[in-house]
């Protein structure tokens, strides 16, 4: 189908409010960048959920990353985005000041070579991300292992999709469709959702990156909420828009690599709380490798007036949140959705009043 | 030979490296006279800016600290339709730095100085304790021509906006450098005398010039369309940037927009002169990839910047908030 006429459908949209949700930061950052908002009916609500591993990292967290980046003879290294998240001591970035020794990865397997090459130094990485970074921190340890190198150690806060869409679905369920990650499903494959779409009946839609892909994913579920309300036609199996990388069942190898280094627990997300068997922590035979990621549940204290949690989830507009604007913005953040350069409300208060 | 303590501490040290080094690569006639104060004969107005450079790798492709401490204030000076003249420069030496890579540092920014017309005229070197690292600062005067009113409060609705090249490079080159990244991005730092040059001697109406340095296209276009309080849109096909910048920022979450450039312009012209201005501008040197990439749309008392996708949506351009950090998702 021609890209036209998905927009000029999208665009004459008058039916009852759609409220789609995309959980994956990329493709926020994506619907932002390429400006789908504005081609499509304001009755079709895209909302940004917890799709940012960063921003929904706990304060005690940020706390351990800094008390070893201050620590002798160590290193702390971490993705950029990570510098700026705030701890109860300041962020990463802040501590730069205080002599806090913090380095950008580009990847993580670049670390076992600086750890080789630096015996007398512990590289710790700082591990953020969902499963589709995790195969990355196995294959590092597994790299690491082969070596010999114990000079590297994992501070974990890795996430997990699919108990965080199950968390939205019974927290509210309001939500008309799910606009279902591209890279994550890459390694989880596309039939995972099939039942929680059917529990919940919620439509789920697997998308690649451009923006093309995402419009087409937009276009597919708004068709089918559209049929089940005019025809009450049902269909909730899992369409994949991006099946020249996703495949049913995922990457085996991957999942594999993850099965073997990591194991489930719960994990804090901010603005959430925290979520039963959401976050991947590293097995007890491999041990030697945490940093101490275990209990780092402890979250700064989010003004009452916060109303991040109810953001995420779609269930209020960021400027009916009581803090937004001149208490919380961009420049003083507090909640993750301000935080992230693609939360809500971030997106909200740059656009001048619009998502 | 190490830097020390006694390099800035007056005495013969201090002579030794001021005769050796800086007396030697910036020689010329004001310079020589080696007075307190450098003595100037100016005419009319003047443009006077200054600038202090710490980047790390003092060493990158493309460029170095030097090139970048000369191009930096020439450029700033550039922007206002001087004609730069007149450089400064002020060196902090941490304790440890190897002479010959300040000489080299040195030996460039002469070079680069040259090149771009100016004389440095007066310069101070002071030592700190550190780990060898090298600051520069440089000040700069030129000389505005009688008739040259460049202002970023100029813009009026119509007004077109042409950039002088591909966006990133810099910001791009330097990152990798810090993370070890092997690729072919090269900084972009340059003198851009050619271009205004150009502009001028062929009777162009240039309302406002801005470098793209720190915070990127979108901040300056910003900081533009409030001064002159207009709104503009650009084209988001237009703008121009080297496919391995693209992916190198696509991998790290950083939007070319945001990113720093040390050799690129804006400048804005008046419709009926842009496709005149934007040939010139490929003329020269530096800005073979130039192009027009939006224009000023209307007047507002809250100037905003609204992009135009490749889809056809829109989206409003900010100002960079925080620091451009790549992000992990």
């Amino acid at each position: 189908m021609k890209i036209e006429t998905m927009l000029a459908y999208l665009k004459e949209y008058d039916g009852p409010e759609i409220k789609l949700m995309e959980v994956c930061g990329t493709h926020t950052s994506s619907i932002f960048k390429s400006g789908i908002r504005s081609l499509i009916s304001p009755k079709i609500k895209l909302i940004s959920g917890p799709g940012c591993p960063v921003c929904v990292t706990p304060t005690a967290y940020i706390d351990q990353c800094v008390t070893y980046a201050m620590k002798e003879n160590h290193v702390l290294v971490t993705f950029g985005d990570m510098m700026k998240v705030t701890g109860s001591h300041g962020s990463l970035a802040d501590n730069k000041g205080n002599g806090a020794k913090v380095e950008l990865m580009y990847s993580p397997m670049e670390i076992v070579k600086k750890a080789a090459e630096n015996p007398d130094k512990t590289y710790v990485i700082a591990a953020v991300g969902f499963e589709t970074t995790v195969p990355t921190y196995a294959l590092t340890m597994e790299e690491a292992e082969s070596q010999g190198i114990k000079n590297i150690k994992f501070i974990t806060a890795l996430k997990q999709v699919m108990p965080a869409l199950q968390w939205i679905c019974e927290n509210e369920n309001t939500i008309h469709g799910f606009i279902c990650p591209g890279h994550v499903s890459v390694i989880i494959g596309s039939t995972i959702y099939q039942g929680l779409s059917q529990k919940y009946k919620i439509p789920c839609t697997v998308a690649g990156f451009e923006p093309e892909h995402i419009l087409a994913a937009v276009y597919d579920l708004v068709c089918r909420v559209e049929r089940k309300r005019s025809d009450k036609y049902e269909d909730f199996s899992v369409h994949n828009l991006y099946s020249n990388a996703v495949k049913a069942e995922g990457n085996e190898k991957a999942k594999d690599l993850m099965e073997k280094y990591f194991k489930p627990g719960a994990a804090m997300w901010r603005g959430l709380g925290i979520i039963e068997n959401s976050g991947l922590y590293i097995r007890p035979e491999y041990e030697s490798f945490d940093g101490g990621s275990y209990g780092l549940d402890q979250d700064m204290e989010l003004p009452e007036a916060c109303k991040c949690s109810d953001v995420i989830i779609g269930r209020i507009n960021p400027n009916e949140c009581p803090m937004f604007g001149e208490n919380c913005n961009p420049t003083n953040p507090y909640g993750p959705c301000m935080v992230s350069t693609e939360g809500a409300c971030g997106i909200w208060y740059r656009n001048g009043g619009t998502l | 030979m190490k830097i020390n303590m006694s390099h800035g501490s007056g005495g013969k040290a201090s002579a030794d490296i001021m005769r050796d080094i800086f007396g030697k690569e910036f020689s010329n006639d004001v310079l020589d006279k080696m007075e307190d104060a450098a003595v100037l004969e100016i005419n009319g107005k003047i443009a006077f800016s200054t600038d202090s450079f710490v980047v790390t790798p003092v060493q990158f492709k493309g460029g170095d600290i030097g090139k970048l401490a000369v191009c930096g204030t020439v450029n700033d000076l550039l922007m206002m339709g001087a004609e730069p003249k007149y450089l400064t420069c002020g060196f902090i030496l941490e304790e440890g730095l190897d002479v010959e890579e300040l000489r080299a540092m040195v030996v460039s920014m002469g070079k680069m100085a040259r090149e771009a017309g100016v004389k440095i005229v007066a310069g101070d070197t002071k030592v700190v304790e550190g780990k060898g690292g090298l600051y520069i600062n440089t000040s700069g005067i030129g000389e505005i021509p009688q008739g040259r009113d460049v202002s970023a409060s100029n813009c009026a609705p119509g007004d077109v906006i042409i950039l002088s090249g591909d966006l990133g490079d810099h910001h791009a080159c330097i990152l990798s450098a810090r993370m070890n990244v092997e690729n072919n991005i090269e900084s972009d730092c340059a003198c851009l005398n050619e271009i205004p040059q150009a502009l001028f001697e062929n009777g162009i109406n240039v309302k406002t010039m801005r470098d793209v340095t720190r915070g990127g296209l979108g901040t300056v276009l910003n900081e533009i369309s409030e001064s002159s309080k207009c709104h503009m849109e650009i084209e988001e096909s237009a703008i121009p940037v080297n496919p391995e910048v693209r992916g190198f920022a696509d991998i790290l979450g950083l939007d070319p927009l945001y990113m720093g450039n040390e050799g690129k312009m804006i400048v804005i012209v008046p419709k009926e002169q842009s496709e005149r201005a934007l040939a010139l501008i490929k003329g020269t040197p530096y800005g073979k990839k130039g192009a027009i990439i939006g224009k000023v749309t209307e007047k507002g008392e809250k100037g905003t910047v609204v992009q135009r996708t490749k889809m056809g949506g829109t989206r409003v351009i900010h100002v960079l908030y925080g620091e451009g950090l790549p992000r992990i998702c």
